[in-house]
């Protein structure tokens, strides 16, 4: 640990890298509330908030590709901390003591534990598959170069995905909320070291050799 | 008169059922188009863009008679001409108008995710509120006879509105009026089966043992009927689908995934609230800091 | 049309041959589909193309074109052959039992009395063989080898169904299929109507094809009778009334003729007009024709018409040859004609040979053009690059637009095929400058009277004299034309059958032509039109449409020439008792003191049947002719003759006359037919026609009309398209000897290669709409490909016949 550091706490997020994810997570909230009002009628007035129904049309694929852009350089930056490993299994199968809260019980985690990882490549591969069924479906500018049962498909895919993806992103925000400490590192871009040596201790031993920075 | 009704009884995107009291107890309208005695004049093409008042490009030859090449925002209806060689050797010009069926259980409705803009009368019009449209094409992929079309102008969804405006005010549809050969009728749907009955028995009377009425049973039968001369096969007017129905994707997409969609979410966030409450928050304590204290001294 | 649209309905059998009823005719098509809906009519179509009619038909044939009378000599040889004939009718009401003149005959494809240099027939020895009594000798056994049965017979011997297949390219079992419909309205409860146009008018034996049909009606005695009769499709809106009001080059209002050079004596022009009967207590109704011509010069020169001057019969012109449009190019062409009106008439885009018109027009000194358009014609002194190549700078005719309203912007009538005359209201205001044509007519008219009243000049009496009592001299009203042409009471006339009493006082309009006199008292501009706007007004304007008897016959609409008759010769649907042949549709009977029913009696009211006479009362002969005698250009009977450019080397049926490949009687001038083409050259078959998006050259300036066709093509067959490597939907270039067109090619099934005499003929069809002015893509005018050569009788063009050679661009 560098003598010029005021504080005790360790870097997690530099402020670029947060203000990318932050992107990401305000289109996706744009995104959801866009789509969910045209995925159900009783969810139709939340089209008012983009102006009205013509609005929500025309903005939330634009903001899909934004989001999808932002996205693409957030994942290329952390995808090498998302490989799962063979720790990463034995850490799954104790998921019940990962839900108690008896991390005590759990293996060694890395920079994520398995958990993120998994919902990190399920991100990838929703956004993948709505980046690609939503410009199928994309009336104004590319929809006609589909057969239409394409377009159905891509549909279905699309309402799929976008509830997979926003189910995950809940877990996501709720993991924020429930450990402690989380939000930090995505709003001040810092963790305390008991919350790293808690959470991800080998990340935090890594760090602590400084093999690893941010 | 219920022909005339323009009473709502199916909105899309409404979830709670409109005014059903006033219903078409003297029967729902149909229009009928004989295409055994159709000789693709376009003469009703014409009419339809006269009264509502549309003006396509002007295209180009692409070696049919079919002229717009396809339906658009401003052609709601065209005729199309298949070129057809019976088992027998004989050459058949199968020509069929196309445009909206006024589906009884309409694909079009039932993807559009925009409340009301797309309605279905007491009468079984199907008709389009461009007002509340909001250009999504939803209705396009919904449509099982691959009918309406987004305009690039103003991106919103138009087709044959079966001229409701002029069936409010007892007046038959425009290219039913201007039909030279009666080709199309209009009237109940009852008494256009009544039509379709005869015109079908001069039809076995010349030949075409599998003449018959085209009111297809998958979507709900349709307000807009054709005669065939070979009712078995459809599929000779230029692809007119054999079984039409909503595609099973689409009832897919707007079943039920829809309600189990929303679950889904509602469900995961209520899961997150309970092990909240239950379970509680992972929270990191001055004993992890001492531990991470303790852990940097071993370090070097 | 002999007949009427409504009464289509009534027929069994509908025959569409020569003709595309369905998408020239889409509105009048109504009855065909009533007739098949209500009336369990079956349909046919003959035609070179698999066309829109065809469509709806429930038999097609493919033909080659101009081989009509090839097939339809072939039926009338199938009918008599089996006897499948309406003989009650045949015996009675037509000459086949007449005798004809010894010196008539007929061998290797020419009638007796041919002269070739002239390339015409001394028709003396066309005739009847007339008795002692004066009268035709005839032999109602029908034994006789002289009667017109035993020649008839033996001219069509030679059209056998091999025959047909052999030069009209037509199956043989689908031949035999029609001919055996066909055959079954022999019966007098069956009835045929043959709807006909182009396809039979627009070649050098038209008018000839046309008989052969009229024949096979009269053989099943389907003339007269309700669903029957030979049904003419007329073509623009008023071109029935055109021809009524005689503006052809040779006729006078009413199918009065123009006298020729020779007939400057006007008594003798009368007689050859008037002919006695050639049968006793013959109508022969003809004999009226005094009074029809005098009335006529009653309406046309008022008072300066009168006995002494012979009825101004100087005034009008003595043709020394027809004056039909190819003619008139001719002579522009040579220099001849140098100044050219042209009304409501786009001749560039309409008349055959592009090339030859463009060089005629070139050499005018000026050309008027009255049209609510710009027309093609107007502009063919510019260029528009390929589409109209010409050198500008090159041409010094003078051209004049003068921006016309349209019917729709004035009142009038307007005579349908079936000679109704339908009043009508003026729809809509007229735009910018434009005048009615009657105000510019008019203008032009009143200006030359006062430069001939001022300056004189030779012979100035008949345009000085002219009558020209309207209320606005600068604009009459139609109503006032209507009148005029209808016509009235000069002077108190007496009635006839009490000379005390005044039938109609001077200024009264007349109730008919039976009103019209010979002695001057009688004004009507067109005999056939006389009661139109009779003493009880306007009778066009009538629409009530209903229809007492269920058989079409609403007497009430409008007003049908002659005398509100609706079916010509309906004297001929009842036997020769008076009884109607078929009960369930009858039109007229006798009911043992007068004739009456369904529709005004085409014959004498009071005439006992008994007494014999004739059903044809406009012949002298009181019956339907099967030889023309000298009525047509190149014989009595319909013979084949190739078009003027064939694929064959020799006439099938004449293949040791040179003289006889073509009609031996048609005009060709020299310069034409060096430019016919050969078939080693243009071994393809071309035929020209109509959409039914467009009318003719001047819906292409409509944007409906554009985009439900908007760019020119020309349909060739899926055979030819892959000798040629042709796709569909590419580009192709079409020649004829007198130039080439481009357009996208539709590459179909509905044109079959046909084989005939042995070899593989491939048609090409081609759309006549476009041209290099409008809102559709500019085309070529398919005109420039065109011979100019016409028919016989009539000179319309040969546009359904001639060879081309189609190129893939
Ligand atoms: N839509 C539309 N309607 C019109 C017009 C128009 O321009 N457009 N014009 C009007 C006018 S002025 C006229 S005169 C009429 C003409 O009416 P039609 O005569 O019906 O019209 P066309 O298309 O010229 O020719 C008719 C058919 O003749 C066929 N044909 C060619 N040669 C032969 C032949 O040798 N034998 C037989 N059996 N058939 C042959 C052609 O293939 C074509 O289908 O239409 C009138 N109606
Ligand atoms: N190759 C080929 N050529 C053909 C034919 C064919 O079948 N094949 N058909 C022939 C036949 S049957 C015909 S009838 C001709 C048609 O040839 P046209 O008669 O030359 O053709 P249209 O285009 O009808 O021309 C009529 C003109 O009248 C103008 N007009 C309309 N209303 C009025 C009015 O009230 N007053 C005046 N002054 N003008 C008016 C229109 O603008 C138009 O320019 O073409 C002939 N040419
Ligand atoms: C990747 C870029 C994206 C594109 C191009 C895109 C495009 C579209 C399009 C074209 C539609 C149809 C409605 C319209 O035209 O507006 C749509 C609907 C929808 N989108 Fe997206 N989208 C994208 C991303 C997302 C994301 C990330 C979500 C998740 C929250 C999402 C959720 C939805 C939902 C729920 C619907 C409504 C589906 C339905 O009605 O069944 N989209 N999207
Ligand atoms: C909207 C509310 C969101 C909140 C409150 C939130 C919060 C957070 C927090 C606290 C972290 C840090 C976790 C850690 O470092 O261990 C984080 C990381 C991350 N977030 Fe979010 N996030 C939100 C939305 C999203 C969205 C919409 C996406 C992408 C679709 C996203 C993708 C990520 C990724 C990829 C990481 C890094 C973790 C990994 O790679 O596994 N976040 N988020
Ligand atoms: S107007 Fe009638 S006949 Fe003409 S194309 Fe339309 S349906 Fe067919
Ligand atoms: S485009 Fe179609 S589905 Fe979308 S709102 Fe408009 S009508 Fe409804
Ligand atoms: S045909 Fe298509 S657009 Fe018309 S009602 Fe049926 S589903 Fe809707
Ligand atoms: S019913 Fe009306 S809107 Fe529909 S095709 Fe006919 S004219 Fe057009
Ligand atoms: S001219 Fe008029 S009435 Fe005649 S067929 Fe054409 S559209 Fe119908
Ligand atoms: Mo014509």
């Amino acid at each position: 640990m560098s003598a010029e550091r005021k504080n005790e706490d360790i870097v997690r997020y530099a402020p670029a890298m947060r203000i990318n994810h932050w992107l990401v997570a305000i289109s996706f909230v744009l995104l959801a509330l866009s789509g969910l009002a045209l995925f159900h009628p009783s969810l139709f007035w939340l089209s008012a908030l983009f102006g009205g129904g013509p609005w929500t049309r025309i903005l939330h694929p634009f903001i899909g590709l934004v989001m999808v852009l932002a996205f693409v350089v957030l994942g290329a930056t952390l995808w090498r901390y998302n490989h799962l490993e063979a720790r990463d299994w034995a850490w799954l199968r104790r998921a019940r003591d990962v839900v108690g809260n008896r991390e005590d019980r759990l293996p060694e985690v890395g920079r994520y534990n398995a958990g993120q990882k998994l919902l990190f490549h399920l991100i990838v591969l929703c956004l993948a598959g709505l980046l690609l069924s939503g410009i199928v479906m994309w009336r104004a500018y590319f929809a006609f170069y589909f057969p239409v049962d394409v377009i159905r498909f891509a549909s279905l895919l699309h309402a799929f995905c976008a509830t997979v993806l926003i189910c995950a992103i809940v877990v996501h925000i709720y993991a924020a909320i429930w450990v402690k400490g989380s939000m930090r590192a995505m709003t001040r871009g810092t963790v305390s070291r008991g919350w790293a040596w808690k959470h991800h201790r080998a990340w935090f031993r890594q760090v602590m050799r400084g093999g690893e920075r941010e | 008169m219920a022909l005339q009704s323009l009473d709502i009884v199916r909105r899309s995107a409404t979830t709670l059922p409109e005014p059903q009291v006033r219903g078409a107890h003297t029967g729902q309208v149909a229009k009928l188009i004989d295409v055994s005695k159709c000789i693709g004049c376009k003469a009703c093409q014409v009419a339809c863009m006269e009264w509502n008042d549309l003006r396509d490009e002007v295209g180009s030859c692409t070696g049919h008679y079919d002229n717009p090449a396809d339906l658009s925002a401003h052609s709601w209806t065209l005729m199309r001409f298949a070129e057809y060689e019976n088992p027998k050797g004989d050459l058949e010009w199968l020509i069929r108008k196309d445009g909206c069926m006024h589906c009884a259980d309409p694909g079009c409705l039932k993807a559009c995710p925009s409340p009301g803009a797309i309605v279905q009368y007491a009468n079984g019009i199907v008709d389009f509120h461009e007002e509340n449209c909001i250009g999504c094409g939803y209705c396009v992929t919904g449509c099982p006879f691959d009918v309406p079309r987004i305009s690039k102008q103003d991106k919103k969804a138009y087709k044959c509105t079966l001229c409701s405006d002029r069936v409010a005010v007892g007046l038959e549809p425009a290219c039913v009026k201007t039909c030279p050969t009666g080709a199309i009728v209009f009237g109940t749907k009852e008494d256009m089966h009544q039509h379709a009955a005869e015109r079908i028995e001069d039809l076995k009377s010349r030949g075409f043992e599998q003449a018959g009425l085209y009111d297809p049973a998958g979507v709900g039968g349709t307000h807009v009927m054709y005669v065939l001369h070979h009712a078995d096969q459809p599929q000779l007017y230029s692809g007119l689908p054999e079984q039409p129905r909503i595609s099973a994707m689409v009832g897919l997409w707007k079943g039920m995934a829809k309600p189990l969609g929303l679950l889904a979410i509602l469900a995961t966030a209520a899961a997150g609230f309970l092990h909240y409450i239950g379970i509680g928050p992972n929270e990191t304590d001055e004993h992890d800091e001492e531990a991470a204290r303790r852990e940097l001294e071993k370090t070097p | 049309m002999t007949n009427h649209w409504v009464d289509i309905k009534n027929a069994d059998l509908i025959l569409i041959m020569g003709g595309n009823a369905a998408e020239a005719h889409p509105c009048g098509f109504k009855w065909v589909t009533e007739a098949k809906a209500h009336n369990k009519a079956r349909l046919i179509v003959v035609d070179p193309r698999f066309t829109r009619s065809a469509s709806v038909a429930d038999v097609y044939a493919p033909i080659r074109t101009g081989t009509d009378i090839v097939f339809l000599g072939g039926l009338i040889n199938y009918l008599l052959a089996n006897d499948t004939i309406q003989r009650e009718y045949v015996v009675n009401y037509t000459d086949l039992s007449f005798i004809v003149k010894d010196a008539f005959a007929f061998a290797d494809g020419l009638y007796s009395g041919y002269d070739a240099a002239k390339r015409s027939y001394d028709k003396s020895s066309w005739d009847y063989a007339l008795g002692e009594d004066g009268y035709v000798r005839t032999d109602p056994t029908l034994t006789d080898p002289r009667c017109v049965y035993n020649l008839l017979k033996q001219h069509y011997a030679r059209y056998t169904p091999e025959m047909v297949e052999r030069v009209c390219g037509t199956p043989k079992d689908k031949v035999l299929q029609i001919w055996d419909m066909i055959a079954s309205t022999a019966t007098p409860t069956r009835a045929m109507t043959i709807m006909y146009a182009l396809g039979w008018t627009q070649h050098s034996i038209g008018s000839q094809m046309i008989r052969t049909g009229a024949m096979v009606q009269l053989l099943l005695g389907n003339i007269g009778v309700a669903g029957g009769g030979m049904n003419a499709l007329r073509g623009h809106s008023n071109i029935q009334g055109l021809t009524d009001l005689g503006l052809m080059s040779n006729l006078l209002p009413g199918y009065m003729t123009l006298p020729n050079e020779k007939e400057q004596d006007f008594e003798a022009y009368i007689v050859a007009r008037a002919p006695k009967p050639l049968r006793p207590n013959q109508l022969s109704y003809w004999q009226n024709y005094r009074k029809f011509f005098v009335s006529f010069m009653k309406a046309w020169w008022g008072d300066a018409a009168t006995a002494d001057n012979r009825w101004a019969f100087d005034y009008l012109p003595k043709l020394d040859k027809p004056y039909d449009m190819l003619q008139a190019y001719e002579l522009m062409r040579q220099g001849k004609m140098n100044g050219y009106l042209c009304q409501g008439f786009n001749p560039l885009a309409a008349a055959p040979n592009k090339a030859k018109l463009t060089e005629a027009f070139s050499r005018l000194k000026y050309l008027v053009i009255m049209d609510p358009l710009a027309t093609e014609t107007s502009e063919f002194w510019k260029n528009h690059g390929a589409l109209n190549d010409v050198d500008a700078s090159a041409i010094q005719t003078e051209v004049f637009r003068l921006p016309t309203t349209c019917f729709a912007e004035e009142n009038g009538s307007l005579t349908n095929s079936s000679r109704w005359l339908q009043w009508h209201w003026k729809g809509a205001e007229p735009p910018g400058e434009a005048r009615s044509d009657l105000e510019i007519m008019a203008g032009l008219f009143l200006r030359l009277r006062a430069l001939y009243r001022k300056d004189g000049g030779a012979f100035a009496d008949p345009i000085v004299n002219l009558t020209w009592k309207y209320a606005q001299p600068h604009s009459p009203a139609p109503e006032e034309l209507a009148r005029e042409y209808s016509g009235g009471a000069l002077k108190d006339l007496a009635d006839p059958k009490d000379p005390t009493k005044v039938m109609r006082k001077a200024g009264e309009q007349l109730a008919g032509f039976a009103e019209l006199r010979d002695d001057g008292s009688t004004a009507s501009g067109c005999w056939i039109f006389c009661g139109a706007w009779g003493p009880t007004g306007n009778l066009m304007a009538r629409r009530d449409n209903a229809d007492p008897t269920g058989i079409g016959q609403t007497l009430n609409w409008a007003w049908a020439w002659p005398a509100n008759r609706r079916v010509l010769y309906n004297r001929a649907s009842c036997d020769p008792s008076g009884k109607p042949f078929n009960p369930q549709r009858a039109l007229v009977a006798w009911n043992g003191s007068a004739w009456g029913g369904a529709d005004v009696p085409d014959f004498v009211a009071g005439e006992n049947p008994a007494g014999g006479m004739g059903p044809f009362i406009m012949n002298p002969e009181g019956v339907a002719r099967f030889f023309a005698r000298a009525g047509m250009a190149e014989g009595p009977f319909p013979e084949h003759y190739e078009p003027f450019e064939t694929p064959l080397a020799a006439n099938p049926l004449n293949p040791g006359q040179a003289q006889a490949l073509n009609n031996p009687a048609a005009r060709v001038f020299a310069d034409d037919l060096a430019a016919f083409g050969k078939a080693d050259q243009f071994p393809h078959v071309a035929t020209t026609y109509r959409l039914t998006e467009h009318f003719h050259y001047w819906t292409k300036h409509v944007r409906l009309n554009a985009i439900v066709q908007p760019e020119q093509f020309v349909e060739i067959g899926a055979a030819l398209a892959d000798a040629l490597g042709i796709g569909n939907g590419s580009r192709v270039r079409v020649v004829s000897n007198r130039g080439h067109i481009e357009a996208v090619a539709m590459v179909t099934k509905r044109i079959k290669p046909l084989t005939i005499e042995g070899k593989v003929v491939h048609t090409v069809g081609i759309p006549i709409h476009w041209g290099f002015l409008g809102v559709a893509k500019p085309g070529f005018l398919a005109n420039t490909l065109t011979p100019f050569v016409g028919d016989a009788n009539t000179q319309t063009p040969e546009f359904k016949s001639f060879l081309v050679r189609v190129e893939k661009v």
